[in-house]
């Protein structure tokens, strides 16, 4: 008997891993695709190409390449803003990522995915075009598109986590059910991220995205690693981030964000606590699953036994009906997974990237403040040296209130743009979270639908041969 | 509404309630609880019955028992070779609360965690999980007596009368450690008695084919039993967790500002009626199934002790023959041979014939119980599947209908 479990143990192991593929193509398209204009967006920082070459600026935000002279970008007012999101066509692209490979051996390996970009909009060079990419691509890119806009008010869609110990297990060529379904968690995962980053207006047509998504040939972001020095800085960072946090302490003149902020704080908490409750039920239907088939076996055994044969018919049919029943609640508990608890995961962490959208604005504001501080002490001290007999310094002095003077109303119209832009970004941002909300939560109900039909009828298969036994 | 509990062991056949129209008894066992302190829980059982017999001094009466005299009851059965002959009915399973107060202790300790409608919600919960185990309880006990009533030569027993109609407590000090450690070591020569008997091959087909079946039946009944309980537990579990997924989404919608509150006060609305429904599918495989595996368990072991005592009898029979014929040999107290082998053969055959009869009533309440738990289990299956399609499709008709 112990040979029966080991083959029943493999055909299972083989039968998840095929409805993975399949689940793969059910569940792969869980971001939804609104509309986006074709035109290019005027908000969009560049105009020339800047492509990032080799490593990327570790830290956001990184002094803002955009902050020009350019006045036109500070000119539109947020009404043109609503009205071209109102006006947008049918959004053209389809971005799949799929057919995890594995690079290489021990250590040093890596998965590479096909990426593939189905579109008709015109900023792309070809209708479809397929690339292949690895992990830390994507966060590479993510990490190039955070230090670009994050400090504008954008909201940057955050890369999916890392996790060293799923890759340790990929890597070390563990062919076990867990490696399997680590590997298309993060494909599906990477999909979602892409999804959500060519949905964002600006994003579509940065020139990183672009050549992310077309070119053969991407340079390493070595950068992205956890442990490098790069990574270890970003740490750094983020502490310092947070400890600045504490100590700006702003006067907000505007009602809408203290509200928006306290709203966003709130959802987050309770995002945290469905997401935490959510990835319960997962486990405990798996464990539910398990325990169906293991009792499946035992009735079936205990049928055996049975010398009634009437009743040893019924309990080989229980058996089979708890056999069929386990394979519901697997499929269930992939629902469950793929179809909330992802993204309730990713919410987690958008609401994360708003949060930080929010802190930007904080620190522009700061900044701001601390320009027209250093400009009061530059008049403070042309004032002095007034009644000094020394033009030289007097003339400096005068040159250095007019640079200040120049950097406050900088960081006037920084504030201002940036104030105006998270505006956008949320109400943006609230539409999307209110239609992939309700476009998930229905196609959840419709899987519980589909179990509690099934159960129906193997329950109905199972009615008469109960009764039949006399 | 705990439904199906009410009506008493329902896991039984009409046959092993003795419901039929020649029976004389009816017994009820109800139950009060009188602790001392809540940390000491004391049952006590309230037996009530009516007889229309002539050998009770009343036709209804009611006494106070403790789950220990019901178990002396039923060991004093076992102790009583007239009885060697039967099946035993096993007897009840003492009150087990443990995992309950375990779950009440933490309930306490997370209180500061969750908000006060959750903690009144699961508080609820487990006060309902108490009350079921109750009920159960209380049947087990009900069980067992209406067994012994059922059986035509037990209920005739001067013991199982005095347990219904002495009116105080029969003083039945449970064993003490010695007696214990005595019981324990008496079970372990008895299983390797067991291997013993078990290995030679019964002259007798039915015997045979009886104590093979019974070795391999109780061992699978074992397991089905361990296994369905593991997978009960799984379903509470993931029945708990919707829960708390509903109370999350009720606070979501209350709090959000988007159109989504509404619906996340609708799909909260609907995981709080599935939840329930989830936890009642549970509740009725626990008692059609996990109880039904649980009390076939027990029986079963009840018949391996009959065979084994029949193998026992047996054996006493062959080594009675065999000194008998030592002793005509020697010519040495054959007449006390003679009489030792005549009474192991008297005894040996007793056995026997009531042993067979036994064991096929065993076999006919077995198939009737397992029968009317199948059926019963499929239909409630089916009836809660069909509620808990009918609030999701309700659910999601206004939900599709909303955007």
């Amino acid at each position: 008997s112990n040979d029966a479990e080991n083959t029943a143990a493999h055909h299972r192991n083989t039968l998840q891993f095929n409805t993975y593929s399949h689940r793969k193509q059910l569940f792969s398209v869980c971001v939804t695709l609104s509309e986006a204009t074709e035109e290019v967006s005027l908000d969009s920082p560049e105009r020339q190409p800047i492509l990032s070459d080799g490593p990327s600026p570790v830290i956001t935000p990184v002094t803002p390449v955009m902050i020009s002279s350019r006045a036109d970008v500070f000119d539109r007012s947020p009404d043109q803003d609503e009205d071209e999101e109102e006006n947008r066509d049918t959004f053209d692209i389809q971005i799949s990522v799929s057919d995890p490979e594995k690079v290489g051996d021990g250590m040093n390996a890596y998965m590479v995915y096909k990426v593939l970009t189905k579109t008709s909009l015109s900023i792309f060079s070809r209708d479809e075009v397929c690339v292949k990419r690895r992990f830390s691509d994507f966060l590479g890119l993510h990490s190039k598109l955070a230090s670009k806009y994050m400090h504008m008010g954008y909201i940057v869609p955050p890369a999916p986590e890392k996790s060293i110990v799923g890759m340790t297990k990929v890597k070390v060529g563990k062919e076990d059910l867990s490696s399997v379904e680590f590997v298309e968690k993060r494909r599906s995962a990477l999909e979602r991220y892409l999804l959500r980053t060519v949905k964002h207006p600006a994003l579509l047509k940065d020139p990183d995205v672009l050549q992310f998504l077309e070119s053969s040939e991407l340079p390493r972001a070595v950068s992205t690693q956890a442990l490098s020095g790069a990574g270890i800085l970003r740490m750094v960072n983020k502490a310092a981030d947070a400890v600045n946090k504490m100590t700006i302490k702003m006067n907000e003149s505007d009602a809408w964000f203290e509200e928006k902020q306290q709203q966003f704080e709130n959802l987050d908490v309770q995002l945290r606590k469905l997401h935490a409750s959510v990835e319960s039920l997962v486990c405990h239907r798996k464990e539910l699953s398990v325990n169906t088939a293991s009792f499946a076996k035992s009735a079936a055994m205990l049928g055996n036994s049975e010398d009634h044969t009437a009743l040893s018919r019924a309990l080989s049919q229980l058996a089979e009906v708890e056999e069929k029943i386990d394979q519901l609640h697997q499929d269930q508990a992939c629902a469950d997974f793929y179809l909330i608890s992802e993204l309730l995961g990713d919410y987690v962490r958008l609401i994360t990237a708003v949060k930080g959208v929010f802190d930007q604005r904080m620190k522009t504001w700061a900044k701001c403040q601390d320009a027209q501080v250093m400009l009061q002490r530059k008049r403070e001290a042309e004032a002095k040296l007034q009644h000094a007999n020394k033009p030289d310094k007097l003339q400096q002095a005068k040159d250095e209130i007019r640079e200040w003077e120049g950097k406050v109303q900088q960081g006037e119209r920084d504030f201002e743009q940036i104030s105006k832009n998270i505006r956008r970004e949320v109400g943006r941002f609230e539409k999307d979270r209110v239609k992939d909300f309700r476009v998930v939560i229905i196609k959840y109900l419709e899987s519980l639908v589909h179990t509690q039909q099934q159960m129906i009828k193997y329950w109905e298969a199972f009615l008469p041969e109960a009764k039949a036994i006399a | 509404q705990q439904e199906g509990l009410d009506d008493g062991p329902d896991f039984l056949s009409e046959e092993d309630r003795g419901v039929s129209f020649f029976f004389p008894f009816l017994i009820s066992v109800l139950f009060c609880l009188c602790p001392p302190t809540v940390d000491d829980l004391c049952f006590f059982f309230c037996v009530f019955f009516q007889s229309t017999l002539p050998n009770f001094k009343q036709n209804e009466f009611s006494v106070v028992r403790q789950h220990e005299e019901f178990i002396w009851l039923h060991d004093s059965f076992v102790e009583n070779e007239e009885y060697a002959g039967y099946i035993i009915p096993p007897a009840p399973p003492k009150p087990d609360f443990d995992a309950s107060r375990e779950k009440l202790q933490k309930l306490g300790e997370g209180e500061g965690s969750m908000t006060k409608e959750e903690f009144t919600k699961m508080k609820q919960e487990l006060e309902a999980e108490y009350l079921a185990i109750f009920k159960k309880t209380v049947a087990m006990h009900e069980v067992f007596l209406c067994r012994v009533a059922a059986h035509p030569v037990l209920r005739k027993d001067l013991n199982f009368h005095v347990f219904l109609e002495y009116n105080q407590d029969l003083s039945v000090r449970g064993k003490n450690k010695k007696e214990k450690l005595e019981d324990f070591f008496k079970n372990v020569v008895k299983s390797a008695d067991g291997v013993l008997v078990a290995g030679v091959k019964d002259v007798d087909d039915f015997f045979e084919h009886e104590k093979t079946f019974l070795l391999e039946y109780h061992n699978r009944v074992k397991d089905a039993s361990a296994k369905s309980d593991r997978m009960i537990r799984s379903h509470k579990s993931a029945a708990d967790d919707i829960n708390r997924i509903a109370s999350t989404l009720y606070t979501l919608g209350t709090q959000d500002s988007t159109d989504l509150c509404k619906f996340f006060l609708k799909v909260s609305e609907l995981f709080e009626k599935t939840r329930k429904i989830e936890a009642r599918v549970a509740a009725d495989e626990d008692l059609k199934l996990a109880d039904l595996l649980k009390y076939y368990l027990r029986e079963s072991q009840a018949a391996k002790d009959l065979l084994y005592r029949r193998g026992r009898a047996l054996a006493d029979y062959e080594n009675a023959n065999k000194a008998l014929d030592k002793a005509r040999a020697k010519n040495k107290d054959v007449l006390q041979a003679e009489t030792t082998q005549q009474v192991c053969c008297q005894k040996f055959e007793k056995i026997s014939e009531s042993a067979k009869q036994e064991l096929i009533d065993f076999k006919t309440r077995r198939v009737a119980a397992f029968r009317k738990n199948l059926v019963e289990l499929a239909e409630l299956e089916l009836k809660h599947a069909k509620g808990n399609l009918q609030l999701l499709q309700s659910c999601l008709g206004v939900l599709k209908g909303d955007t």
